[in-house]
């Protein structure tokens, strides 16, 4: 199937059971939004025959049952789901706090994104702590929330080797996004601090600590008063 | 309550059903069984729903007993499978009695063997599914691959014993698993005619490093265009995702959600279960096809698992 623009909006076959749909060709808060308010139509009235979505910065892609459904005939239901898309309304995103140690072993590189950017550690410490950000997405593995929009005088490459394992809880940077890792994982982001949040937790009704379009703040707090947050 | 006991795990076991599908939102990849077929087919023998939970061994199967017996039968690759020391037929119902052992050995075959059991493995469902997702260490039994000593719950006996195979013509056809099909991937286009003709053109080789998160490739690099930027966006089961260094990855089921490299190709649905049988060193090559023709070979597909003539009583 052959990808067609129209309003901004794309659809692209991904495989012969899934189909991405792109707002515009960048990570813009107006592309945000509108990923959120398709999401969100789909959820109140689901499509039949549609198993799975996933939200990302610009993009939702559409996992489909191919005896029940095609591209063109989901293409066309999602065009009628956009044109309504306007009449949504989007729940406000809640305010969550991470409370998160920084540098020494619970983040590593902290010193090496500090003085990549000319900063001291404080100084980088006090930038992360700055900014209120929004979950664009989920993804990844279970709870990984991105983070956006990380201070361009923060915005730091991937580590160039990945790491084998990531502690859970670690709070990383890549690019303009920062999130925490939910598992021990293997990871490429720097990593700059430590929560004891957890934030996937299989036991509790609302599994992942994070959701599409909440606020978020990281808190600075000390060796002790994470020794104190992680027992409690 | 009738239990397994894991006498030796083999070299990665786990507990897994058809998987856990639409949790994208929350970061949760579907997970379930590597070769699905293999494990409907084997749950069917056993007179199971096809979506029960059963054993999914790796290369190397383990040994088990079954101190109140259980009717079982084994499915998808050839692992040399012995009870009490006498040699198992693959893809055939089996009625064994209290007290047997059920000894498997490395692969003759595929990569993974799966062990179908009367009633379902018992164990508490993660958001639906019976499915271990190893890497988060949620879902399957403790969310981790067998140990040594395990005891494991069977569900309730519905059913008294029916001596029942898989025809072995099918067993055959769908054990096939040298050539993948594709549908060009979202990104097809970013990667110039040459790195084309190269993935549709080389052998690939199955990397030791493979899992049931991705299964890496070795051989010709394929190279993309420089100038355009990636964003991270959802990604499909069996995408053919390729890193800057060249040597593409095939997203399996426990793949991350989403991902930040182009995607040349995606396997198709009807060729997906092969994907699970691929062990490290195992060449293989890929084929494109149309949508269209992907859609028909997996009605095809699913005709020919839903026929009644497919299983021999």
């Amino acid at each position: 199937m052959s990808a067609e623009i129209s309003d901004g909006v794309r659809f692209q076959a991904a495989s012969d059971q899934s189909l991405l749909v792109y707002f515009g060709e960048q990570i813009t808060l107006e592309s945000h939004y509108r990923v959120r308010d398709l999401a969100q139509l789909l959820k109140l009235e689901p499509i039949s025959g549609v198993r799975n979505l996933q939200p990302a910065y610009h993009s939702l892609l559409l996992n489909f049952d191919i005896t029940k459904l095609t591209h063109i005939k989901l293409e066309r239901i999602l065009r009628g789901y956009l044109h309504r898309v306007s009449i949504s309304t989007l729940e406000p995103g809640r305010m969550k706090q991470i409370p998160t140690c920084y540098g020494g072993e619970f983040g590593p590189d902290l010193d090496e994104v500090a003085r990549l950017h000319g900063l001291t550690p404080a100084q980088a410490i006090e930038l992360h702590a700055s900014v209120t950000y929004i979950v664009f997405f989920l993804g990844f593995v279970p709870g990984f929330a991105y983070l956006g929009k990380l201070p361009d005088a923060l915005a730091t490459p991937r580590l160039a080797t990945p790491r084998r394992s990531t502690p859970a809880g670690s709070v990383g940077i890549a690019e303009n996004q920062t999130g925490v890792y939910p598992f021990s994982t293997p990871g490429g982001w720097r990593l700059i601090g430590r929560t004891a949040v957890k934030m996937f937790r299989p036991d509790r009704p609302e599994m992942s600590f994070l959701a599409i379009g909440d606020q978020v703040r990281f808190t600075p707090i000390s060796a002790s008063q994470f020794v104190v947050l992680e027992n409690a | 309550m009738r239990t397994i006991r894991v006498q030796s795990p083999g070299l990665s076991t786990t507990v897994q059903d058809l998987g856990r599908e639409g949790f994208g939102p929350i970061g949760v990849s579907p997970s379930g069984a590597a070769d699905p077929i293999a494990l409907r087919l084997g749950n069917r023998l056993v007179l199971n729903a096809e979506n029960a939970a059963g054993l999914e061994m790796t290369l190397v199967g383990g040994t088990f007993s079954f101190p109140e017996g259980a009717v079982l039968a084994l499915t998808g690759s050839d692992f040399g499978a012995t009870l009490d020391g006498s040699s198992l037929d693959m893809w055939t119902a089996v009625d064994v009695q209290l007290g047997q052992t059920l000894r498997l050995g490395p692969t003759r075959s595929g990569a993974r063997c799966y062990l179908c059991i009367h009633g379902g493995i018992a164990v508490p469902p993660f958001l639906g599914s019976a499915s271990t997702q190893v890497l988060s260490g949620l879902g399957g039994f403790e969310g981790r691959s067998l140990r040594k000593g395990d005891v494991l719950k069977i569900g309730p006996k519905t059913q008294s014993f029916r001596a029942r195979a898989i025809a072995p013509q099918v067993s055959k056809q769908l054990s096939r698993r040298e050539n993948l099909r594709v549908t060009p991937g979202p990104q097809a286009d970013w990667f110039p005619e040459s790195s084309l003709r190269i993935f549709y053109g080389e052998n690939y080789r199955i990397s030791e490093q493979s899992n049931r998160m991705g299964v890496r490739l070795e051989g010709a690099a394929i190279s993309q265009d420089h100038d355009k930027r990636m964003i991270t966006e959802g990604v499909s089961l069996g995408a053919v995702q390729v890193p800057p260094q060249g040597a593409p990855i095939i997203l399996f089921v426990e793949q991350q959600t989403t991902g930040g490299y182009p995607k040349v190709a995606n396997v198709i649905s009807a060729d997906l279960h092969r994907i699970g049988q691929l062990r490290p060193r195992d060449e293989i090559r890929f084929s494109e096809v149309t949508i269209e023709t992907a859609r028909s070979l997996l009605i095809e597909q699913e005709q020919l698992l839903s026929s009644k003539e497919i299983i021999v009583e």
